[in-house]
């Protein structure tokens, strides 16, 4: 816990210090208390505070969403991707390129919030029919039916339409490196949403762990608790895929490297995880700013990897945790 | 036995009919699902924009031309045939490759699409494309090389005690996932031609099929082919579960290791002819499993595949506008609705 919250400061010293114009940490020190700095180092400070809140933020709601997908599923390989919100969002993309004529930034995190919120219901919604609702298996199954249509809609329209080919090439990799004040507000207030759903219904996925028929006689509504908390995993991942482009992987990675290190507790597992995700997606934006200069990586390819390796060594080194 | 002495007779003998029964739906299933594979080739030759009759078809398959057409010889030979022919063949060795890793990893979302395989074989193809400008076959051979390579590596990572299934997936999909987003990246900083024909190969084409190619896969095939059928009984008690099939006297270890190559090889070289066609390989089990009653079957699935391909190829080459609609975004398009309504009914049925 301690650990956590001292990589966590580490984590944000780091994202603002280091880049392409590195800053000294007697300037940033300065910064905080107030004394002059000069207006260059002032203005590269400030826009790496922006956006490592953004990396902070989005890392938290995409770590959330996957322990809630996790939990709700009980399948430890649960990503918010499941529910087919990456290729809803980049459907309803070039779907807007393509038909709509839209261009700007702006429009492609409208486009993708409802691509991705559509489909998530969507999935959940065929999930649904029959007498015993959403089951994980079922979920999981409909979720990549859905998305892998989707992926051919997507397909057949890029190689049909260059232009949508092109703005899909660079959306796909996610970014935060247009991170900006503004642009923050109208999503941060659907990320506390979700999050505040999925922190209070620990206990009850807790519960789900369990299986369907024990947390039914536990006092658990299960259709409708399940429903709550897939409106939770929606918002953030969603809202967080619409602000930056889908980042893959940190929703599966997170939980599941927190459950190797602190047990099955779910009540622990969605917090910590939180800040987990927060930590791997700063330091994963930090990593792309100094990994091939001049240029910048994008974080939605560093957070694979510097994800994929750690992923491995746990699935390697630590005993195999099951829900 | 008559039906109705069924209820007093012996248990022993109620297990026999069961048995019996259970055997027959899916040979006759098997059977059906042979025709109509055999029947959407034939219309895939014979039908669409460019029309064949039966008999100018079995004319030109001999060496003779048509009176009066004698392009058809041509575009039988060189175009429509070589498609099928290539379409048919990828489309059973997805088939038979998903439903490999879905039985023997026991998770239907163990398809070689979800763990890496064919990610490897584009990320192949697209440094291929990037750094050699390869083509062809080239091409094939990158994309052979590294889902060859990821395989290996994924097997090594997960190899050791415990459950060794389970962490072949989880492996499988890290390693996905970092090929995968590789891919992205490159293809974000490539020219946008490069980037049109890495996202063409991506999607999984027929349109390069020719003679030469088809000759390579079937070269291949031959070697992979008996293998599986010799061996596919033992995956099928490994799939029951394992301790019935030490108890048997399998070596479970080594069989899986043995399929797992199988189902790499099947998936890596049909995907190197024509790019991962999305979606084959991971809902041939499924469909079959459905369509022959709950059983497992490779052959069946191995059919389902050959006629989800050739059925796409069909529509996309004569139906779709513009004529250059990759196969691969057919079967996602249909592939997705088929699993969608065939998971739905099973669920109404059992609420």
């Amino acid at each position: 816990m301690l650990t956590l919250l001292l990589l966590f400061g580490l984590a944000v010293v780091a994202s603002v210090l280091i880049g392409t114009r590195t800053i000294g940490v007697g300037v940033f020190a300065d910064f905080l208390l107030k004394r002059p700095v000069p207006d260059m180092e002032a203005a590269i400070i400030d826009q790496r505070l922006v956006r490592t809140l953004w990396a902070a933020t989005i890392g938290a709601a995409l770590a959330l969403a996957g322990a809630g997908m996790q939990g709700v599923t009980r399948n430890p390989l649960g990503d918010p991707g499941i529910l087919g919100v990456n290729s809803g969002a980049a459907f309803a993309v070039v779907f807007g390129i393509a038909f709509l004529g839209m261009e700007s930034p702006a429009s492609f995190a409208i486009l993708a919030f409802v691509g991705a919120a559509v489909t998530s219901v969507l999935v959940y919604a065929l999930a649904s029919i029959g007498r015993d609702g959403a089951t994980p298996v079922k979920l999981a199954l409909m979720g990549a039916a859905i998305s892998a249509g989707l992926g051919s809609f997507t397909s057949a329209f890029i190689l049909q339409f260059s232009d949508a080919l092109d703005s899909l090439r660079m959306w796909q990799l996610g970014t935060v490196a247009g991170a900006s004040m503004e642009n923050f507000f109208p999503g941060i207030f659907m990320l506390i949403a979700g999050a505040l759903i999925l922190v209070f219904s620990s206990k009850t996925i807790n519960n789900f762990a369990l299986g369907d028929d024990m947390a039914a006689s536990l006092g658990e509504n299960v259709a409708l608790k399940r429903f709550i908390i897939f409106i939770g995993i929606t918002l953030l991942c969603g809202t967080a895929t619409s602000m930056t482009g889908p980042i893959a992987f940190l929703g599966l990675m997170a939980p599941h490297a927190l459950r190797a290190l602190v047990g099955p507790d779910y009540r622990l597992i969605i917090p910590l995880s939180a800040v987990f995700g927060a930590v791997l997606l700063m330091v994963a934006d930090t990593v792309g700013r100094v990994i091939m200069p001049p240029e910048e990586v994008q974080v939605g390819v560093t957070m694979v990897l510097v994800g994929v390796p750690v992923f491995l060594y746990l699935v390697r080194f630590q005993k195999a945790v099951d829900l | 036995m008559p039906a109705f002495t069924t209820h007093n007779s012996s248990p022993a003998q109620r297990v026999k009919d069961l048995r019996t029964r259970s055997h027959r739906r899916p040979r006759r299933a098997i059977a059906v699902l042979a025709v109509a594979v055999l029947a959407v080739f034939l219309m895939r030759v014979l039908l669409g924009s460019y029309t064949v009759t039966f008999p100018d078809f079995l004319t030109i398959l001999q060496g003779g031309t048509v009176e009066g057409a004698r392009g058809a010889r041509f575009i039988v030979m060189e175009d429509k045939l070589p498609r099928a022919v290539l379409g048919l063949l990828v489309g059973m060795a997805f088939g038979a490759s998903g439903a490999i890793f879905q039985l023997l990893l026991r998770n239907p979302l163990a398809s070689p699409d979800v763990i890496g395989i064919s990610t490897g074989a584009s990320l192949g193809a697209v440094l291929g494309i990037v750094y050699w400008g390869a083509t062809g076959f080239s091409l094939s051979i990158f994309a052979v090389v590294f889902s060859l390579l990821i395989a290996v590596g994924i097997m090594a990572l997960s190899s050791g005690r415990g459950n060794v299934g389970h962490r072949f997936i989880l492996m499988g999909i890290g390693v996905s996932a970092l090929a995968g987003s590789i891919i992205n990246y490159l293809i974000s900083r490539m020219n946008l031609n490069s980037a049109s024909s890495a996202a063409l190969w991506m999607t999984g084409s027929l349109s390069s099929a020719n003679w030469d190619r088809i000759s390579i896969l079937l070269l291949v095939l031959a070697v992979i082919v008996p293998f599986v059928v010799v061996l596919h009984s033992r995956l099928h008690a490994i799939a029951v579960g394992e301790e019935l099939a030490h108890s048997l006297g399998l070596n479970v270890a080594i069989t899986r290791w043995i399929f797992i190559v199988l189902g790499v090889l099947l998936a890596a070289v049909a995907t190197a002819a024509t790019g991962p066609i999305a979606f084959v390989a991971f809902v041939s089990g499924p469909i079959a499993r459905r369509l022959i009653g709950g059983a497992h079957s490779l052959t069946a699935s191995a059919l389902v595949g050959a006629f989800i391909v050739l059925l796409a190829d069909f529509i996309a080459s004569n139906y779709i506008a513009s004529g250059s609609m990759p196969v691969g975004v057919l079967t996602g398009v249909f592939g997705a609705p088929i699993l969608i309504w065939l998971l739905v009914r099973a669920q109404k049925e059992a609420g």
